[in-house]
């Protein structure tokens, strides 16, 4: 498949390899530091680093900012963005101040309700959806066009935003029958690569996969698997019972419970290998996005450890 | 119809207390549907407040009256010859009631008796839920007569959001997810194929964000 | 059958003819208590007008202490029509109680403006 960004992930994605991404939450502070030792961490062992957006609403250095100082590290960004907090115009805006930066990848959320984080009180603005955003994305991409009509200025190619247009999946929310259709909705929007919500249910993955290659999607777009790496019984316990649109299965719970506390993180990861091992094998999957949030250290440990070290080099 | 809450009675003594001749003006339509603002809870409240400024020995005259709405001048008319022998008024209406009956008696400090919350329907007795938002563009043809602006949390036209469980919402397992009731009633009409039409991006110029808002027709004008 | 001759009795074909703001103008006319005093709960001839009742009296209790007259005047009493001497009971339990918390404030207020 030929490329139409410049993004490294896109051409890694489209070369056939299998692509792994990774994810590092900004801190609640100015002291930039914090992403740019996570970004040496785990350098060599992805493709690209999605830095997430305000995260389930608690307030935190703007994503746009961490993945500009990451390319000036020269590492591939992808930016988060969420449709929570700015309206039509601060989105636009965004994009291109990301894009005159040559952040190339850039991933489209709704983002989680204020209610859960630190500013509850706050308005939120939602003034178009994930969806739409993924269509202003690659209006602006390609027909170079602002949502309200006007041109981009810049000629030919020059004031675009070049980036390859990312969107989230969750197999495992409800209603399950809609969630192969709602990949299709984003895939008529325009969506070019996918990150799921982190897999602990492989069966039910597997069965939303097979939902997806009836339909095709897994040709028009690169679905990317979300894993997550379980640190204890405690974390698979609260993941179970406390985060909407999460399914883990008792069996992780019970297998973690089998081993003694110090060695279930060691378990954690393990299943998280095991995990990359088996959907491998499953068509239609492109890569991996392995999110260690706070973990970070982690990643380089599962990428070797399913056989993904190297990364390949692009000319 | 508009559905509001009566206020804590603290507060409204608070805005109170420098006066002495209260009418309690209650209103006849939303707020007494609602069991917010009308004839009984303007009695429940008048009670209240006399007993309250009897309690701290103050001399206080609390008039009760409640009229058939307070968005129309042709009610408010109606203490026109009386509102001058008070010097506060507590509003029992919705806010739009409130402010009408200011403008109509711009000397007469006029307080709200009640928080206006929503346009909602009556699910039960004491149970009111929001319906609308009143975004000036209404989209229920395609949502199955469900509005996803005035009941998904995120307003989401191409939802859900991966955050729906079991046809609730994210933010409280009280609230129903607003797309799982679109999807199940298009199921029930026999048109899901149309969930995967995509919506186009919402004009929200008729909706408060575009300010103060009318509504003209000229052909009923005098 | 004995019971304190202090109580005025307000006959009601069932309690849940009973509203909040019969109560609030009882204690605005000068009441120290009010008891509003139905059938057993699961007993109502009129279904709920019992349950009624409770609601309303909890609502009034609510008022009551936020204007700070005391919710504890007001109170809610289930009894049988046959039960006599239960009724004796309460009379007495509700007046000892009412001395104890004294007269309506508004009555103090009243008599130290004359």
């Amino acid at each position: 498949m030929t490329t139409k960004t410049p993004s490294k992930l896109e051409k890694i994605l489209s070369e056939g390899h299998l692509a792994v991404t990774s994810e590092c939450g900004p801190p609640r502070g100015s002291n930039i530091e914090h992403i740019t030792k996570k970004g040496e961490l785990i350098k060599d062992h992805v493709d690209a680093i999605n830095i997430t957006d305000n995260q389930t609403s608690m307030t935190r250095l703007c994503s746009l900012a961490a993945c500009i100082r990451l390319k000036l590290m020269g590492l591939e960004p992808v930016l988060q963005m969420v449709t929570r907090d700015r309206n039509r115009i601060a989105l636009q805006s965004d994009i291109l101040g990301a894009a005159s930066f040559e952040i190339n990848n850039i991933l489209c959320l709704s983002g989680d309700h204020q209610s859960f984080g630190d500013c509850a009180q706050g308005q939120n603005v939602h003034d178009i959806d994930s969806i739409q955003l993924i269509q202003t994305v690659r209006h602006m991409r390609d027909e170079g066009k602002f949502l309200g009509g006007d041109d981009l200025d810049g000629r030919d190619l020059d004031g675009r935003p070049q980036m390859f247009v990312g969107a989230a999946a969750n197999p495992f929310a409800d209603p399950f029958e809609i969630r192969v259709p709602r990949l299709a909705k984003k895939v008529a929007a325009g969506v070019e690569f996918i990150q799921t919500q982190c897999i602990y249910n492989l069966d039910k993955f597997e069965e939303w996969m097979k939902g997806v290659r009836d339909r095709g999607l897994h040709e028009k777009c690169y679905i990317l698997a979300g894993l997550t790496p379980m640190k204890s019984v405690g974390m698979a316990k609260y993941m179970q019972k406390r985060v909407p649109g999460m399914d883990v299965p008792d069996e992780i719970i019970q297998r973690l419970q089998g081993v003694e506390k110090g060695k279930q993180a060691e378990e954690g990861i393990k299943i998280c290998i095991e995990s990359i091992q088996r959907l491998k094998e499953c068509k239609g999957v492109a890569g991996f996005h392995v999110m260690a949030i706070e973990w970070e250290e982690k990643v380089p440990e599962i990428v070797e450890g399913a056989g993904l070290y190297p990364r390949p080099k692009l000319n | 119809m508009i559905v509001a809450d009566r206020k804590p009675i603290e507060e409204i003594i608070g805005y109170l207390k420098d006066h002495k001749n209260i009418l309690v003006l209650g209103c006849n339509e939303c707020v007494t549907v609602c069991e917010a603002g009308g004839k009984k809870e303007v009695g429940v409240l008048a009670s209240a407040l006399r007993m309250h400024a009897r309690k701290e020995g103050k001399e206080v005259k609390i008039d009760e009256v409640t009229i058939e709405r307070q968005c129309d001048r042709e009610y408010l008319d109606e203490i026109r010859d009386s509102i001058d022998q008070y010097d506060a008024v507590v509003s029992l209406a919705c806010g739009v009631g409130v402010q009408f009956t200011a403008e109509q008696y711009h000397s007469t400090p006029v307080y709200p008796g009640v928080n206006t919350c929503f346009m909602g329907a009556t699910e039960k007795r004491g149970l009111w839920t929001e319906r609308c938002q009143g975004c000036g563009q209404c989209i229920l043809a395609t949502t199955g007569s469900i509005c996803p602006v005035a009941r998904c949390a995120k307003r989401l036209f191409n939802g859900p959001c991966g955050g729906s469980t079991d046809g609730r919402c994210e933010i409280n397992a009280e609230v129903d997810c607003a797309w799982q009731l679109i999807i199940d009633r298009l199921r029930a009409l026999d048109r899901l194929d149309e969930y995967e039409k995509l919506c186009p991006i919402k004009d929200w110029s008729t909706d408060r964000a575009g300010g103060p808002r009318k509504v003209v027709r000229e052909d009923v004008q005098q | 059958m004995q019971y304190p001759t202090n109580l005025k009795i307000v006959r009601v074909p069932c309690t849940g003819k009973v509203d909040v703001i019969h109560i609030m103008r009882a204690f605005e006319k000068g009441a120290d208590g009010v008891a509003v005093i139905g059938c057993l709960e699961g007993e109502c001839h009129f279904n709920s007008g019992n349950l009624m009742a409770r609601r309303r009296v909890e609502q009034a209790q609510k008022i009551l202490d936020t204007i700070g007259i005391g919710g504890e005047r007001a109170r809610m009493y289930n009894l049988s029509s046959s039960e006599g001497p239960r009724f004796a009971q309460y009379a007495t339990e509700i007046t000892e109680k009412i001395k104890e918390l004294g007269p309506n404030p508004i009555r103090i207020s009243k008599n130290k403006a004359a």
